[in-house]
């Protein structure tokens, strides 16, 4: 589904990822973690297609198709999803009326008529049951005034929502108590199928209990350096990061 | 000849067609002095600093239209609120027109200023009102000269208006090019309440110049909701003048929505009279191409106890450019003053400019005033969550637009204005609204 081959990337000349190589297969769940300032969030972000960054080298081919050249929202229509770390607030913009924005404009993208108006609500409140979401909650600004938890549910609300084929969940975890890390959980494996796959970006294990990854990678300083099972987040948990790095060194 | 001398010349054919009992000849005569000493108003002038009228005042304008072309009521049907029962005044060219119009004269007049200014009946209103809030001023002076026409709105005490009035002038393409001098005078007396509507919409693509002043009195506990629509064609130019005269615990609205024409100035002014008396200005502009609007705005806090509240909101695409002025006063004896103001712009483009001047001059020492002004573009990383989640970035644009200017429409009370003003929101910005307005 997801091919990354030795993937080059720069901020304002400054090059974080140094080379990263990842496949992803329908129906995987992979992991990444890494510390603070590792590219995780900067791989996330490429591959959404954020424009701040370059792609110095390499390749991103989803799909059987390069990612590159298309705009974010070109990638949205393929069906790469990002939950984001910080969720924008867009005021004046209802929950409901993005969603219904965000999902005639995929079905547009789609050569599909608009989505007929009672199938619009009964998505909608299939979806926001799902995750415990309020009616209330929908008539209000996107994001706006939302708790950190809010803002994370609302991300996977959009997700259950468009349905895409790869979700790329950046530190989807932080800023949620126990009960909301389990409802957000629980809605994202509820989502998981055969035929799509799930990309945690994560710097601690906690959230990796509640999904359970099949592959775990681990990135420093730009570069995977090492790749393993479920059982590799326990080993980071316990002994943190630095003997990765020393690993490499060595 | 210069419009200036044209008009100054054109004035004594004029008085000799008017009526000589309309009791207005020495303010006519003393009018068309002031505006030859004071002319119209250069960038010199201080209030005109970022607008300049000369690429607008080189037409040759006809002064006196011609009668009006048969205008159907099916021409102008888009024009006005039309789902909704209302009065509608209709000026064709500066004309009224019976047909396409509907007055009243049961406990409220509704009717026209001609016959105001030349029926004894209305001598006691045109005594007290006429004339006498507008500030003297060039563009005023020249008004008060050559002004017969116009909406005249009478509402009498303890009277809720029982539908809105519309005030449409329309400028059909019988003349190569033509200044329109509308004057309305509206009346609210005491504990009475009006909504109205106002369009200056021309139906030709030749140029037309429209200076139009409205005087406006709102008595004790009066309420005043007022509705100005600006989306005029792009050879049309507008210099409203509003000024209004509050009482005791009136209230006043005017919400200003300026999307059409070549140049538009507002220049809106409140005088608060009493005490507890609220003022509320509103303004959306969107404008694109070599479009120009300034907003001009006074609020004068005369007496203690009193709020006003502005907010105006403008996105400028292209080479547009916008002005905004907001001038508040807060004299010596106006204490406990809130007065609000606050200026947003969106600049879409790299070359559309705005200029934004608030002017604060507060004198008493007990008031809340606040003021604030913002100039941006819109915001990177919140068009890349929309476009991340499918919305084109074309939509995603129109959308963030769409928002930030909407919240202005709250206070707007006639939901079918409303509706209209949104549609011509999502128009104006192109988006689709895959939503319910």
């Amino acid at each position: 589904m997801l091919k990354i081959k030795n993937l080059h990337a720069s901020i304002e000349d400054k090059e974080i990822l140094k080379g990263i190589n990842l496949e992803i297969n329908p129906g995987e769940v992979h992991a990444i973690m890494g510390p603070n300032g590792s590219g995780k969030s900067t791989l996330s972000s490429v591959i959404a297609g954020r424009e701040e960054y370059e792609m110095t080298d390499g390749e991103i081919i989803f799909e059987g198709e390069d990612l590159n050249e298309m705009d974010p929202e070109e990638r949205a229509h393929k069906g790469v999803f990002l939950s984001f770390q910080y969720p924008v607030e867009i005021p004046g913009v209802s929950v409901t009326n993005f969603i219904k924005t965000a999902i005639n404009a995929n079905r547009k993208a789609h050569g599909k008529e608009d989505m007929p108006a009672n199938d619009m609500l009964k998505l909608i409140r299939e979806k926001s049951e799902m995750l415990e979401i309020d009616r209330k909650f929908l008539s209000r600004s996107l994001n706006e005034g939302f708790s950190g938890g809010e803002k994370k549910r609302n991300e996977i609300f959009q997700m259950a929502i468009l349905d895409p084929k790869l979700s790329i969940l950046d530190e989807t975890d932080s800023g949620l108590d126990i009960d909301a890390l389990k409802v957000v959980a629980n809605g994202v494996n509820k989502l998981r199928r055969e035929d799509n796959a799930v990309l945690l970006i994560t710097h601690y294990q906690r959230l990796l209990d509640y999904i359970v990854p099949d592959f775990v990678h681990v990135l420093v300083d730009g570069k995977i350096v090492k790749s393993g099972g479920k059982e590799l987040a326990y080993e980071l948990e316990e002994r943190g990061y630095d003997w990765v790095k020393e690993e490499k060194t060595v | 000849m210069e419009l200036k001398d044209k008009l100054i010349s054109s004035f004594l054919a004029f008085e000799e067609s008017l009526d000589p009992d309309s009791g207005l000849d020495d303010m006519r005569n003393k009018a068309i002095k002031d505006f030859e000493s004071l002319g119209f108003p250069t960038k010199k002038d201080e209030n005109w600093k970022y607008t300049s009228l000369n690429a607008v005042l080189k037409h040759d304008y006809s002064v006196f239209p011609k009668k009006e072309d048969a205008i159907e009521y099916r021409d102008i049907k888009k024009y006005l609120i039309h789902d909704i029962d209302t009065y509608d005044l209709v000026f064709i060219d500066g004309i009224f027109s019976s047909h396409l119009s509907q007055t009243t004269h049961d406990k409220i007049d509704v009717c026209l200023m001609s016959s105001a200014l030349n029926k004894e009946k209305y001598r006691p209103v045109i005594e007290n009102y006429y004339n006498k809030v507008a500030p003297k001023s060039g563009l005023n002076s020249l008004n008060t000269a050559f002004a017969r026409e116009g909406a005249f709105i009478h509402i009498h005490k303890n009277k809720l208006t029982d539908k809105p009035i519309q005030i449409i002038n329309f400028a059909t393409g019988n003349e190569s090019a033509l200044l329109l001098q509308p004057r309305n005078l509206i009346v609210v007396e005491e504990n009475s309440h009006v909504q109205i509507i106002e369009r200056h919409q021309s139906l030709t693509d030749h140029p037309v110049l429209t200076n139009s002043v409205t005087e406006i009195f709102a008595d004790r506990r009066a309420i005043v909701d007022y509705y100005k629509i600006q989306n005029d064609n792009a050879s049309a130019s507008l210099i409203d003048n509003t000024f209004i005269d509050q009482k005791d615990e009136s209230n006043v609205s005017v919400h200003t929505f300026s999307f059409g024409g070549k140049l538009t100035r507002n220049n809106l002014n409140f005088y608060q009279n009493g005490e507890r008396i609220d003022s509320t200005l509103k303004g959306v502009t969107i404008i694109e191409g070599k479009q120009h609007v300034d907003h001009n705005t006074l609020v004068h806090h005369i007496e203690p106890n009193c709020e006003s509240h502005q907010d105006y909101k403008g996105i400028f695409g292209e080479t547009s450019t916008g002005v905004f002025n907001g001038k508040v006063v807060v004299e010596k004896e106006a204490q406990k003053t809130n007065a609000y103001q606050s200026n947003n712009n969106i600049l879409a483009d790299d070359k559309a400019t705005i200029n934004s001047k608030p002017q604060l001059e507060i004198f008493a020492d007990d008031v809340k005033c606040s003021h604030g002004c913002t100039i941006g573009q819109l915001d990177e990383e919140a068009l890349f969550y929309l476009q991340s989640r499918g919305i084109p970035r074309k939509e995603a644009r129109g959308l963030m637009m769409y928002a930030f200017a909407n919240n202005v429409l709250e206070s707007v009370k006639i939901p079918e204005v409303k509706k209209r003003i949104n549609k011509l929101i999502a128009s104006k910005l192109e988006v689709d609204l895959g939503f319910n307005l």
